[in-house]
């Protein structure tokens, strides 16, 4: 019965346990069973537990399984009519070709997150080694990912715009392009894959940070000693102490460059080539009024992107980092 | 015990995913029609109005009105709740029986179920000979929604800059307007056409309210509704979509589509620096607004009708916009029938917007002087086949009020995505005819 002691339980009110103490004491003999066996006390991490359970079932799972079942009916959303369907959205999904071809616009995000993660270790070292202003670049580099999402979107629109910001910068080195940033998908693609880079920068460089920071300074101290240069001390401290971190970094990625949406929607809608799967999936559901469809859509993008996890966790398990 | 927590809460989970999947409540009685009180001082309750005018809510508009309307009602209060996603947010409330006592019609709700979300509001024979449009909400011989304004079909066009290039007539042929383009972009410097690309909604029922316009059928619309080539030549969607990629492709549009913006456009349009825009009449007194803040002649501000005729006569369509209706589970039906009544007929609303009164009686607007004076003819669009045309362009996920295959249509006349206008075209009615052939199974 020691598996309920702990010494991490909150203890019970003070007054409750001594009239309980003392209760106990009254019936039974000195040296049995103690308050700690109790039902209540037993009770209490699941009556701390109610309020973000409820809170975690209301909120996600509840959503969820609705979203399971809508899959499989063929409702538009408001009707209060809805019928089942069987696996007939499923089947659409998988069957028609213009439900994946999305997926092509991802492997430019996919791109842009590898040239994301290394410009954030590329700064996560250099700002984690002692330098002049190194708060001030942390900031810098940081601040994008505070910024919400829908404002980026149109700071951008901006940016790209014929004789915008991107053009007179441009035009002040001397190069005087006439090209229209968003208006081919390659040069579209690319412009908003540029912006995601931009704003998610600053969540890897963090995590890299973090964890570089977690390193002994020893080792780095140790490492001087014997005369290791920075790229030795990258290549042999910091990229092992890191690699659980960089492997949480790719999941993101993949499955954040799977699921793009904000800054596409925002700026081009989807228009031009650019719409990704969860776009489409939003289109099916609100303009053409398939929310089966769309639900379905949903939950094979959340089963792909399970599946890629579990893929990458048995590609590259995560073992326990030990460089001490 | 930790299995037996767990599996507690999953059971719970399903449980109220069972009994959010069945909400619903009581069944409130369909046939039981919103009927305006008889004696208006006796009326009272509390209503609440949802409306897609922010602008109104917020600069008190809607507050004035509802000053007014209490003058008649003293016993009635109103309170307004403006969404500004209101089709989003909307069709969501739906699903529960809270969505207001008078509410405007989300374009998402099925024809076939107005029954169930809205109360009817009377006879289509007796109504229909009062009000315009309202075979938009009939059901079953019985009108579920009263409109709030009208709208005529055609181009915004700034007068001065059509002068300035030495055009005074309007263009009679899709041929006709794009060589008045050209001739505006070739001696004004101006842009002739703006797509508003980005922002995309012009695209949308802007360009499809002109269906009936180029043929002077008030029934095109439903006719696609049995029809296998919605694009065919000559037919009044291949006329308005070949005339929006010509002007593209022959670059009388702005320069890059894809970072237009619609309020911006305004100024542009009032300066003199756009030509022209596909928008409904309700766009004129926006337009003219914009005007005189750019310090600008508003009445540069011009409308015509789309560029074909038919027997020597220039046709608009006339189009209802929002429809207004009582929440079939409302408390102050009477209240809120009240409201819709004295809002179409009393408020003076339409007029101020600019906009055709749904009242038959009431005159066209001194927005639509132009109409008037030129003998456009006004065709009030039928709806009767509406909810199967919906259903089909649904099924076929092109979007005739959707902007997405417009965009698509204007980057294949520009080169940015591969394909041609024939091509297009020939998908499109594919698309429509075997959606056609599976929403009639």
């Amino acid at each position: 019965m020691s598996r309920t002691v702990s010494t991490t339980s909150p203890p019970a009110p003070v007054a409750k346990q001594d009239r309980t103490a003392r209760h106990r004491a009254r019936q039974k003999a000195p040296g049995g069973r103690s308050w700690r066996d109790l039902p209540l006390r037993r009770l209490t991490p699941w009556l701390f537990l109610l309020a973000p359970l409820a809170l975690l079932v209301t909120f996600t799972y509840v959503p969820v399984g609705n979203m399971i079942y809508y899959s499989f009916t063929d409702w538009d959303g408001v009707s209060p009519d809805r019928s089942y369907v069987g696996g007939e959205n499923y089947t659409d999904v998988f069957t028609r070709s213009d439900m994946f071809r999305v997926f092509a616009v991802s492997l430019y995000y996919l791109a842009a997150s590898v040239v994301q993660i290394a410009i954030a270790l590329y700064f996560a070292t250099v700002l984690s080694f002692n330098l002049r202003f190194r708060n001030v670049f942390k900031g810098i580099l940081f601040f994008p990912y505070l910024i919400n999402g829908v404002a980026i979107g149109f700071v951008f629109l901006y940016f790209f715009q014929d004789g915008g910001t991107l053009d007179s910068v441009l035009s002040l080195v001397g190069v005087h392009t006439d090209h229209a940033w968003l208006g081919d998908p390659e040069s579209a693609n690319t412009s908003l894959a540029g912006v995601s880079v931009w704003r998610f920068t600053g969540l890897n460089f963090v995590l890299f940070l973090g964890a570089i920071q977690s390193i002994p300074g020893e080792l780095y101290e140790a490492a001087q000693l014997d005369g290791a240069s920075r790229w030795q001390q990258f290549r042999h401290i910091i990229a092992p102490g890191i690699r659980p971190v960089l492997s949480l970094s790719v999941i993101l990625a993949i499955s954040g460059s799977l699921s793009v949406f904000e800054i596409p929607y925002i700026m081009t809608g989807g228009a031009t080539g650019t719409s990704t799967f969860v776009i489409q999936t939003v289109k099916l559901a609100f303009q053409f009024n398939k929310t089966g469809l769309a639900s379905a859509c949903a939950v094979v993008l959340l089963a792909i992107i399970l599946l890629i996890t579990w893929i990458q966790r048995r590609l590259v398990p995560d073992e326990r980092v030990d460089i001490v | 015990m930790g299995t037996r927590t767990l599996s507690a809460a999953m059971l719970a989970t399903a449980v109220l995913t069972v009994t959010t999947a069945c909400s619903g409540g009581g069944t409130p009685n369909p046939d039981e029609s919103a009927v305006a009180p008889l004696n208006p001082k006796s009326a009272s309750g509390s209503i609440t109005v949802l409306t897609n005018r922010t602008d109104l809510v917020q600069d008190g508009t809607m507050k004035k009105y509802a000053a007014e309307f209490n003058k008649t009602y003293p016993k009635v209060k109103v309170k307004f709740e403006a969404i500004t996603d209101y089709e989003g947010e909307v069709k969501i409330r739906m699903n529960t029986e809270n969505y207001g006592d008078v509410l405007l019609i989300p374009g998402a709700v099925s024809k076939g179920d107005y029954p169930k979300f809205f109360a009817p509001l009377g006879e289509a024979s007796t109504m229909s000979s009062k009000y315009l449009f309202t075979g938009k909400t009939e059901v079953d011989g019985k009108v579920y929604g009263i409109g709030t304004f009208g709208t005529a079909s055609g181009f915004v066009y700034n007068k001065a800059v059509w002068k300035k290039a030495g055009i005074t007539d309007w263009p009679t042929t899709p041929e006709e307007f794009l060589a008045d383009l050209k001739t505006v972009k070739d001696k004004t410097g101006a842009t002739p056409y703006y797509t508003n690309f980005k922002d995309a909604w012009p695209l949308s029922g802007q360009w499809t309210n002109g269906v009936g316009a180029v043929s002077c059928n008030s029934k095109a619309l439903d006719t696609l509704s049995a029809s296998d080539a919605p694009w065919a030549k000559g037919s009044d969607l291949n006329t308005l979509d070949k005339l929006l990629h010509d002007m593209v492709d022959q670059k009388l549009t702005e320069k890059d589509p894809s970072t237009t913006n619609w309020e911006s456009s305004k100024t542009l349009l009032a300066k003199g620096e756009v030509g022209s825009m596909m928008l409904g009449s309700w766009a004129i007194n926006q337009m003219r607004a914009a005007a005189e803040d750019a310090g600008t002649n508003p009445d540069d501000i011009g409308f015509m009708p789309v560029p074909a005729q038919t027997n020597g006569k220039f046709c608009a369509t006339l189009v209802s916009d929002y429809q207004q209706a009582v929440n079939i589970h409302s408390d102050n039906k009477e209240a809120a029938r009240a409201w819709i009544d004295w809002f179409t007929e009393e408020s003076g609303y339409s007029e101020k917007e600019g906009a055709v009164s749904v009242l038959r009686s009431a005159p066209l607007p001194s927005t639509l002087k132009d109409y008037v004076d030129n003998d456009v003819k006004m065709v009030e669009r039928s709806e009767d086949k509406t909810a199967e045309v919906n259903a089909i362009d649904d099924a076929a996920e092109i979007g005739l009020n959707k902007p997405d295959y417009r965009q698509k249509l204007i980057d294949i006349a520009r080169g940015a995505q591969d394909g041609s206008l024939q091509g297009y075209f020939d998908e499109l009615n594919k698309r429509w005819s075997e959606a056609r052939q599976n929403a009639g199974s």
